[in-house]
């Protein structure tokens, strides 16, 4: 059987390797060689990827420039072609990617830039969900017996970011909400990426509340996540950490 | 598996209020088996982008419908499903897939067929299409719509899939004609022919997008009109208008890219004059997905495809006449 009448997988190889000859069994009406006409098909598959990967990681393309991030996105295509045509979620481990790839290692925040960059995306296309009411929440605070066992689940956008680097700041500075020069990129921070209606947040949370909050994501009760916080954060204090968790209409459900 | 004939209805003006569109949809399947969701109107409608949902709903331009890419909207929720549902409210919705890789010779992906369940379910589009095109294997999406050699081991599978995705979707799709760079030395079926054969067999319709024969003819030394006579135009359920890039192939001839990144070409408009007389008035799209451009650029184009809709509409010509 000739390669040629199944050519899914001589377009395969051919397609993201341009050192690599064009399938067999290709020509052209005129006689020309067919490796100039593959070529269209070679850059449409390159350059819509890439833009989908521009698309999410804008900031961590302005960061590193069009040129390293275009490099950098084509190595990562070599190894990880989307598994499936739904591109919105494409890029999920893109930055694992970034932490893991040698040219950028002089920039270490670019990983947690992307993943902040990822979240919103995450955010943005999350389930949607009526946020708990300040209401709910007061009746439970109101039985102090049963608060141990509290189970409180976040909204279905919520995303956590805890970064050993300034990545909100540097991603604000980028949104023009703050002077690039006043951030120091060497400095922790954390933040909860949301999106209770229409629009995407990026909320900065210190540490004790990020910690906090993470543990409400893991499906701690309420006694163990205080439990948590309090043995490294003992400043923590959880109604300011509730209220703002609140009044962000960052909570889903009480269980317990 | 044996594929199915599916009689297609003729061509009928479409309901202008939209409530009263969706209460006609609630009828039995016919007998074919398969549910016709009603027409798009024969007007103009354009491709939507996010970047366009707050001024179309806020000038509600009359435009007949607009079309929303699939795999876009594969998501739980968010702002895309918020806007296209109150976009549809007013406007007529046409899906378009561009990732079920109808055209490989692969097994279709069950997973992405349930997702596209799903977002019918959700939305209730007037229409569904697809591409005579493969777009992913071996478990990776490529995001082209890349070309397949046109034999008959590929004329039934191409079927199988077609009558697979209709099952599954209990509607009749419509499948576009490819745009193409290069040919199979394996290819024995002119490509008309090919798609001609998948419509007969599988019952489905044809979505003509009539930049892609523009592009192609020009591509493989072929004449439009006669690859445009040699389609089943009675069958045609909408059309596509786009813009294309010029490029050069090794032996300098002209190579033209289906760019989506321009205003439609005149040539093209002309061969949209000529295709109507075929087809009679259809539902065209102007397509744009790279360079987008402020709404009111598309809304002129779409306008101007709505002129010569209203034009053939006016002239009464029954489709048949031209066809015989």
């Amino acid at each position: 059987m000739s390669q040629s009448i199944y050519p899914e997988m001589d377009f395969q190889k051919a397609l993201l390797d341009p050192t690599q000859p064009v399938p067999e069994g290709l020509s052209a009406w005129n006689g020309s060689d067919p490796t100039a006409r593959f070529d269209v098909y070679r850059n449409n598959v390159i350059v819509s990827l890439i833009e989908a990967l521009e698309s999410t990681f804008s900031v961590v393309q302005s960061l590193v420039g069009d040129t390293f991030f275009r490099a950098m996105a084509r190595e990562y295509l070599f190894q990880r072609l989307p598994d499936n045509p739904v591109l919105s979620y494409f890029g999920g481990d893109f930055p694992d990617f970034i932490a893991q790839f040698e040219p950028a290692a002089s920039l270490p925040y670019l990983a947690d830039t992307a993943r902040l960059e990822w979240f919103r995306v995450r955010a943005y296309h999350a389930a949607d969900a009526a946020p708990l009411s300040t209401q709910a929440l007061q009746l439970a605070l109101a039985q102090p017996e049963r608060l141990p066992s509290l189970c409180i689940a976040l909204h279905p956008s919520a995303q956590l970011l805890r970064s050993r680097y300034a990545v909100v700041s540097l991603w604000a500075a980028h949104q023009g909400l703050l002077p690039l020069s006043q951030v120091d990129p060497m400095q922790p921070e954390q933040a909860l990426v949301l999106r209770p209606e229409l629009e995407v947040e990026v909320i900065p949370l210190d540490p004790a509340t990020a910690l906090f909050t993470s543990a409400l994501q893991q499906g701690e009760k309420l006694a163990r996540a205080l439990e948590t916080t309090l043995s490294s954060h003992p400043e923590f204090d959880l109604h300011a950490a509730l209220a703002t968790l609140i009044t962000r209409q960052a909570l889903l459900s009480l269980e317990y | 598996m044996k594929t199915q004939q599916v009689s297609v209805p003729a061509p009928s003006v479409a309901p202008t209020d939209r409530t009263a569109a969706h209460h006609s949809l609630a009828g039995s399947p016919r007998s074919g088996g398969l549910l016709h969701r009603g027409d798009l109107p024969r007007a103009g409608g354009i491709g939507l982008k996010p970047e366009h949902f707050i001024d179309l709903l806020e000038s509600r331009p009359a435009i007949g419908f607009v079309e929303v890419h699939a795999e876009n909207y594969m998501v739980p929720g968010g702002p895309y499903h918020h806007y296209l549902s109150q976009v549809h409210q007013h406007y007529a919705l046409s899906v378009h897939g561009v990732g079920l890789s109808i055209g490989g010779d692969a097994p279709l992906d069950e997973a992405h067929l349930q997702r596209l369940v799903r977002l019918l379910d959700r939305h209730q589009p007037e229409r569904f299409s697809e591409h005579l095109a493969w777009s992913s294997h071996g478990g990776r999406f490529f995001n082209d719509l890349l070309p397949l050699p046109y034999t008959e081991a590929r004329l039934q599978r191409v079927c199988e899939h077609v009558d697979q995705v209709q099952q599954r979707l209990n509607r009749q799709i419509l499948l576009e004609n490819p745009a193409t760079y290069i040919q199979f030395t394996a290819s024995s079926i002119p490509e008309t022919e090919f798609l001609s054969e998948v419509i007969a067999r599988t019952g489905c319709g044809l979505l003509l997008d009539v930049n892609n024969v523009y592009v192609s003819c020009i591509n493989h030394g072929l004449n439009s009109h006669d690859y445009i006579r040699a389609l089943p135009c009675e069958r045609v359920g909408e059309i596509h208008l786009a813009g294309f890039s010029r490029d050069q192939d090794a032996a300098g001839a002209p190579l033209l890219i289906d760019s989506h990144g321009s205003a439609v070409a005149e040539a093209v408009w002309q061969l949209y004059e000529f295709t109507l007389e075929l087809t009679g008035p259809v539902a065209t799209l102007i397509e744009r997905d790279n360079n987008l451009p402020p709404l009111p650029i598309l809304l002129a184009e779409a306008l101007q495809a709505q002129t010569l809709l209203e034009k053939r509409i006016a002239a009464k010509q029954p489709v048949t006449e031209s066809l015989s």
